[in-house]
């Protein structure tokens, strides 16, 4: 072999050089989203999460219906697919039967905050021993952008031409604010994953969340502010600042309830 | 194990526990309340799951989840309630999760009332949701017969990975007779567990459950699995009891309480003369048409008893084909039909045929 070539992948990865990888818990496969779409951010930071902390074999995936709804597919944990809105009816039917396993859900904003209201204030006022993934992007993605409970105010969506009224459609639900209102939600955070410090700091929230559930503790739930470049009608760098400038001013991030025991981790 | 005296309600909780159910999801709602308090005595202090729900939505996929995992699970209502599980119930069968129902019947449409009804034979047996399936529908008309249906509910859910509704109504969920339990089944150990049952990929490749096919051809052959699966179905579980057919000139079909009824009304018919017969579907789908048609052969016209305005009614034609006269007689609303106004429809009935077989003569002037 010449000497002055430089090594190929193959070789630095014998020499175990690897830094970054994909996750043991993503399969190695390409995915429906849209460039710029957030969704895939998230997808990792749940998949190293689980890697980390030793879930793949034991962790159980309820998918929602929504753009996340072939998420299972990415996914190398076993999974099941709900109907729009149940998959925390659906998370406690598993979990309820399988307490040793570990059961999360993941849900957009029409999913978990319009259909889907009942079965997530219920699920986290019981306490349910699952955690939750919501990601809102203050719009339906899959349907091609009509108003969610999330949509802004004035915001326009093919369901809000003229802009969200709230006069007409109500205010945009903070849903982490109202869940940690409930007694049985042990971990409830909003986070976001625009720029690397966000990131970072989401993924800190996805471990702490998975962490409530094997401790045994009530429900937890993140609720991440994520793209649509898509349905927004943006470049993906704009809707990256867009989240920052305009969503983030009315969903604040923060930590809106963390059990006591969570705290003294 | 002795007779003992049974409330419909309980002595259907009591055999699904026996059964082997591990978990019960439900909603209260007249008049099947009992089964699901019975099930939140009992079941916690055999250490299986038991949980009221928000709504019948969240329990039928309470159920859907819990069937995922390969566990027995179960949940009851009566019909506003199983309407609203028409969602999950499509759901359970795209995916065929094993799932086991129970419908105590009240009277609709709508909230209807809390009385006694048959009218959601139709909701039941035509799919019970979206998309082309049917769950197995079996109709008990005695305590007794409930028990044992609901003790062989999970097998035959298992068996034939698919929904199994223990159809009953009001008064036969309310009232009390002497039944005897079968034992109680050992639970389900985890070598046990279905193959494809989702409970965390440990040394095995992942496992997914849905209902969801993209590709066109995918889901066409989804439902021509499905399909294949309910000519199996219809094979080999058809269930009915007869009685006194063999000379019978003419029919009482009924099923669930009012086939009961029919059995009283068919014997003072019988002491009264007439060669009266009663056919008894037990299984509503697969509906136990061959039976039927052969009788239809036979007999000089047969009489539909339902507590609603119609509905096996049209699976009793269609198994008879016009072979011979079908009549209808139903209350509906709550109201269940007596002995004597039975009798009395009958009696109609059959006049009414014998002055069409009758010959021709003049008519009276007037």
């Amino acid at each position: 072999m010449d000497e002055n070539l430089a090594p190929t992948a193959e070789q630095i990865i014998e020499q175990g050089n690897v830094v970054y990888k994909r996750p043991d818990a993503l399969l190695d496969t390409w995915t429906h989203y849209c460039p710029g779409c957030t969704h895939g951010i998230i997808h990792r930071l749940i998949a190293e999460a689980i890697d980390e902390l030793g879930l793949r074999e034991k962790a159980i995936l309820v998918a929602p219906v929504g753009c996340s709804v072939l998420m299972y597919y990415y996914f190398n944990v076993d999974a099941v697919e709900a109907a729009h809105g149940r998959a925390p009816a659906m998370a406690t039917g598993l979990k309820r039967t399988q307490p040793d396993k570990v059961v999360f859900t993941y849900q957009g904003d029409g999913d978990l905050a319009s259909i889907g209201a009942a079965e997530i204030l219920h699920a986290a006022n019981r306490g349910e021993r699952i955690t939750v993934f919501f990601v809102n992007n203050a719009v339906y993605g899959m349907t091609s952008g009509q108003m969610a409970p999330t949509t802004l105010p004035g915001m326009v969506t093919t369901s809000s031409p003229t802009g969200r009224d709230v006069k007409e459609h109500g205010y945009p639900m903070r849903m982490a604010e109202i869940i940690a209102g409930l007694p049985g939600a042990c971990y409830v955070v909003r986070r976001s994953v625009h720029d690397a410090r966000t990131i970072r700091q989401a993924k800190k929230a996805v471990i702490t969340a998975f962490k409530t559930q094997l401790a045994g503790l009530g429900l937890s739930m993140v609720e991440f502010l994520s793209s649509c470049p898509t349905n927004w009608h943006m470049s993906p760098p704009d809707a990256m600042a867009w989240i920052r400038d305009t969503m983030m001013p009315y969903y604040p991030l923060g930590d809106f309830k963390v059990a006591e025991e969570v705290k003294n981790w | 194990m002795a007779k003992e005296l049974w409330k419909g309600n309980e002595a259907i909780a009591e055999a699904a526990i026996r059964g082997g159910v591990e978990a019960f999801f439900g909603y209260p709602i007249t008049p099947q309340t009992e089964l699901l308090e019975y099930m939140a005595a009992r079941m916690p202090a055999l250490g299986r799951a038991f949980l009221q729900a928000e709504s019948e939505v969240a329990s039928i996929n309470m159920v859907y989840g819990a069937a995922c995992g390969g566990a027995r699970a179960m949940t009851s209502s009566s019909s506003p309630g199983i309407s609203l599980m028409q969602e999950g119930l499509s759901y359970i069968a795209g995916s065929e999760a094993p799932a086991v129902l129970v419908d105590v019947m009240r009277g609709g449409p709508g909230l209807g009332n809390i009385q006694p009804s048959q009218s959601d034979y139709f909701q039941m047996t035509r799919s019970a949701g979206h998309g082309d399936y049917h769950p197995i529908v079996l109709a008990p008309s005695t305590i007794q017969e409930a028990i044992d249906l609901m003790y062989e509910a999970f097998p035959l859910a298992e068996k034939y990975r698919t929904i199994v509704i223990l159809a009953a109504d009001g008064s036969l969920g309310q009232m009390m007779e002497p039944a005897e339990m079968p034992p109680m089944r050992p639970p389900l150990a985890e070598a046990e567990r279905a193959a494809w049952a989702v409970r965390g990929a440990a040394g095995r490749d992942k496992r997914l459950i849905t209902s969801l096919f993209l590709k066109e051809e995918e889901l066409e052959a989804l439902n021509q699995h499905l399909q294949a699966k309910l000519r199996r179905i219809e094979a080999t579980e058809r269930r009915w009891e007869e009685v006194a057919t063999a000379d019978a000139e003419f029919l009482l079909v009924a099923f669930g309480t009012v086939g009961r009824t029919c059995k009283s009304v068919m014997r003072e018919a019988r002491q009264q003369g007439l060669k009266v017969g009663l056919y008894r579907p037990i299984s509503l789908w697969p509906f136990p048409w061959p039976r039927l048609r052969e009788l239809a052969r036979q007999a000089r016209g047969m009489l539909v008893v339902e507590m609603n305005a119609g509905q096996m009614l049209e699976d009793v034609q269609l198994a008879v084909e016009g072979r011979c006269p079908v009549q209808f007689y139903g209350r509906t609303g709550g109201v269940i039909p007596l002995p004597d106004e039975i009798l009395a429809a009958l009696y109609d009935f059959v006049s009414a045929q014998r002055d069409a077989n009758a010959p021709a003569g003049p008519t009276s002037g007037g």
